[in-house]
């Protein structure tokens, strides 16, 4: 390490540029640990919220009340206001669920796997990655919940021990997903939570308001910042980094195995798992992405999540669509190399029957415009990817629509065919959840530290005793 | 003021979320799992008849056979009640005057049924048949009780689905040869071996099944 250079000031103003032997710059234009602490404590303790975020956050909450009326309406009227059918008695619900299951699965993947593979780069953008992974499971969640159609026996989906000795069916992958749904939850929000601990403290020291002293007090569980405090806190966040990491793998296996375990044609393929897997990180980074981009913009985070995240990011987005596109690739040979001819039928029937036009929009979204990532030029400019990564999650969601809907639609006896077609209450429900989920998150952005300043001051190059910060008084 | 804003009572949050995450749900789970039960609320349920008629004196003291006045039960899905014929044909003769008949003779001379309330109620989703059982060896004492010894009638077994599929995947504890389906006081579990159970079982062909479509048709 010695033998690198560590002045700051020699380092390339563009990280996005690797320079042999030194180690490109995760924040800019910072030389002290306070600059980061007043750059991201601004946010919560600026008295009025950029105007923005107002208009965002109005949006949002209108959004939440159009899902609000939709649930109330399906609550009262019962399932039949969706535009379900015999045989597609999943179409919106069930994408809407895998769809918002996905996205979560970017934060997992940034606060475990790259911390235990000590991708520094992370520490940009775990905190909100988390947050939008909690928020999303949280509007999938509801999903499940509200499809079931007698909503007040909703209670059933878990082991409760009750009058009629009825059980969860054991071996049904449905019950799998209220656990592997549940634990993934759980892990994240305690994961999210003691990540935060120290963050909260600072807040807590800086708030002027007896209010906020008081509830960043409480939620920053009397942490002085002691060397004793430092040491479990690393430990803690070390276990429930080694908890999470099988939980990104295993939670989107299980959702494919909602499928997978069926034996209708287009649903029953071994591919499922690590297809589904891919699929996530993919739609999660894009949502990522998605955020990240007006977020800096608007909070004036620009130095801390950088060019060179979100070109990191994008790599991501483009390693992980080349594996979407292997694995609709590969269905479409095991279809041709099965030689049955309903699994034959499924995969054809996907792409050129009623339902090709989601095809169609799938795969551009997801396998063909990614691949604009290979460039550089493409991977750095701020308006390229923002639309791109939109156009990934339009992508993602169709996926999930052609996965469900055109299997169900065309299964084997050609009598009982029928077409999908959402009804405003689908497409009502499907958009209102995005204002349950922008809602969340932009409250999110205003009362809680959106970047994990300790982290991120970790790595400044000032943190390293050997390095940059210790320059002046000479080199160990 | 000081800098750690950590108040001293909060120390108590602590044990307080401790006990509540760790009490409340298992709470909850035993509220829903007992207190929504029918054993909770429903077995003792003894409502007052308009007409104060003693089944310990009918069926117990007297003897009559639960067939007399439930003539129904061995053919048809419904135990019927009976008829205040059924009654007269007794009462005509047998204390005719009794205040406590005047019910049944309003009901014989106007021609309207007596009022009675009805006790043992499964849902209108479930499909019961008496005959099925009691002419395969599950005697009246099996759901019903000890009618016999009942001043006033009331609800003995939960009668929910949990303790219907308990017999339906053990029925050999209640099974009885037919000559003592009426019997209340016949306990198969002692006056009959095990094998002599599984004779019978042979002998009737059961093979209950739990099914959800075995009951909700």
């Amino acid at each position: 390490m010695t033998t690198l250079s560590h002045d700051s000031k020699l380092a390339n103003p563009d990280n996005t540029v690797d320079v042999p032997g030194e180690r490109a710059a995760l924040v800019l234009n910072m030389d002290k640990f306070s600059q980061v602490t007043a750059t991201v404590c601004r946010v919560n303790e600026a008295d009025r919220a950029p105007t923005a975020w107002y208009i965002a956050f109005a949006l949002a909450v209108s959004l939440l009340s159009v899902l609000g009326i939709c649930i109330g309406y399906l609550f009262a009227t019962g399932v039949g206001v969706w535009g379900l059918n015999n045989p597609v008695m999943w179409a919106y619900d069930i994408t809407n669920f895998v769809f918002w299951v996905g996205i979560g699965h970017a934060g997992t993947l940034i606060s475990a796997i790259l911390f235990l593979f000590r991708q520094k780069w992370r520490t940009g953008i775990n905190r909100f990655a988390e947050a939008m992974t909690i928020f999303a499971v949280i509007c999938a969640g509801t999903f499940p919940g509200i499809h079931v159609g007698r909503v007040w026996f909703a209670y059933w989906l878990f082991p409760i021990p009750n009058q009629m000795e009825m059980w969860p069916q054991f071996r049904s992958p449905l019950l799998w997903d209220v656990f592997a749904v549940s634990t993934y939850f759980t892990v994240s929000l305690l994961f999210w939570y003691t990540g935060m601990v120290p963050d909260l403290a600072t807040l807590r020291d800086r708030a002027k308001g007896k209010l906020q002293q008081l509830g960043y007090g409480l939620f920053s569980l009397g942490w002085r910042g002691s060397n004793r405090h430092w040491h479990r806190y690393e430990r803690a966040y070390l276990l429930l980094a080694a908890l999470s990491t099988p939980l990104v793998l295993s939670v989107h296996s299980v959702v494919s195995f909602d499928f997978a375990t069926s034996q209708l044609p287009g649903w029953h393929t071994t591919i499922f798992p690590p297809y589904f897997v891919a699929g996530a990180i993919f739609s999660g980074f894009a949502m990522v992405v998605t955020l990240a981009v007006p977020a800096r913009e608007l909070f004036g985070l620009k130095d801390l999540i950088t060019l060179r995240h979100l070109d990191n990011m994008n790599k991501i987005i483009l390693v992980t669509g080349c594996m979407v596109g292997y694995a609709y690739s590969i269905e479409f040979f095991i279809a041709w190399y099965s030689g049955a001819r309903y699994e034959k039928f499924a995969f054809m029937n996907r792409a050129f029957g009623q339902y090709w036009w989601a095809y169609l929009i799938m795969v551009s979204c997801n396998v063909i415009t990614p691949q604009l990532f290979w460039f550089k030029k493409i991977r750095t400019s701020i308006p390229i990817m923002f639309v791109l990564s939109i156009v990934v999650n339009v992508g993602m969601w169709f996926e999930r629509f052609v996965i469900i809907v055109s299997s169900l639609a065309n299964d084997f006896l050609p009598s009982s065919w029928d077409l999908f077609v959402p009804t405003w209450v689908d497409i009502g429900t499907m958009v209102g959840a995005f204002g349950l989920f922008f809602t969340l998150f932009l409250l999110f952005c205003r009362y809680l530290p959106m970047i994990a300043m300790a982290e991120v001051k970790a790595v400044m190059p000032q943190a390293d005793p050997h390095g940059a910060g210790a320059g002046k008084h000479g080199k160990h | 003021m000081s800098r750690f804003l950590f108040p001293r009572w909060s120390n108590l949050l602590l044990p307080t979320i401790i006990l509540a995450a760790t009490t409340i749900p298992v709470y909850a789970l035993f509220f829903v799992a007992y207190g929504f039960s029918p054993k909770t609320l429903d077995v003792g349920y003894q409502p007052t008849q308009v007409v104060p008629y003693s089944h310990a004196l009918h069926a117990g003291e007297l003897g009559l056979d639960c067939r007399y006045c439930h003539i129904s039960v061995e053919k048809a899905a419904h135990a019927s009640v009976p008829a205040t014929q059924t009654c007269m044909n007794c009462h005509t003769l047998i204390r005719p005057d009794s205040p406590k008949l005047a019910k049944v003779k309003e009901s014989f001379t106007t021609g309207l049924p007596v009022q009675w309330t009805r006790i043992h109620k499964l849902p209108e989703y479930a499909y019961f048949n008496h005959s099925a059982h009691v002419s395969r060896g599950i005697g009246c004492v099996s759901c019903h009780g000890r009618i016999d010894k009942m001043e006033i009638v009331y609800q003995n077994s939960p009668l929910s689905m949990g303790w219907c599929i308990e017999c339906h995947r053990n029925p050999d504890v209640n099974l009885r040869p037919t000559s003592e389906i009426t019997n209340l006081a016949f306990d198969g579990t002692t006056e009959l071996s095990v094998d002599e159970r599984a004779v019978l079982k042979d002998k009737f062909h059961i093979k209950p099944s739990d099914d959800c479509s075995t009951c909700h048709r």
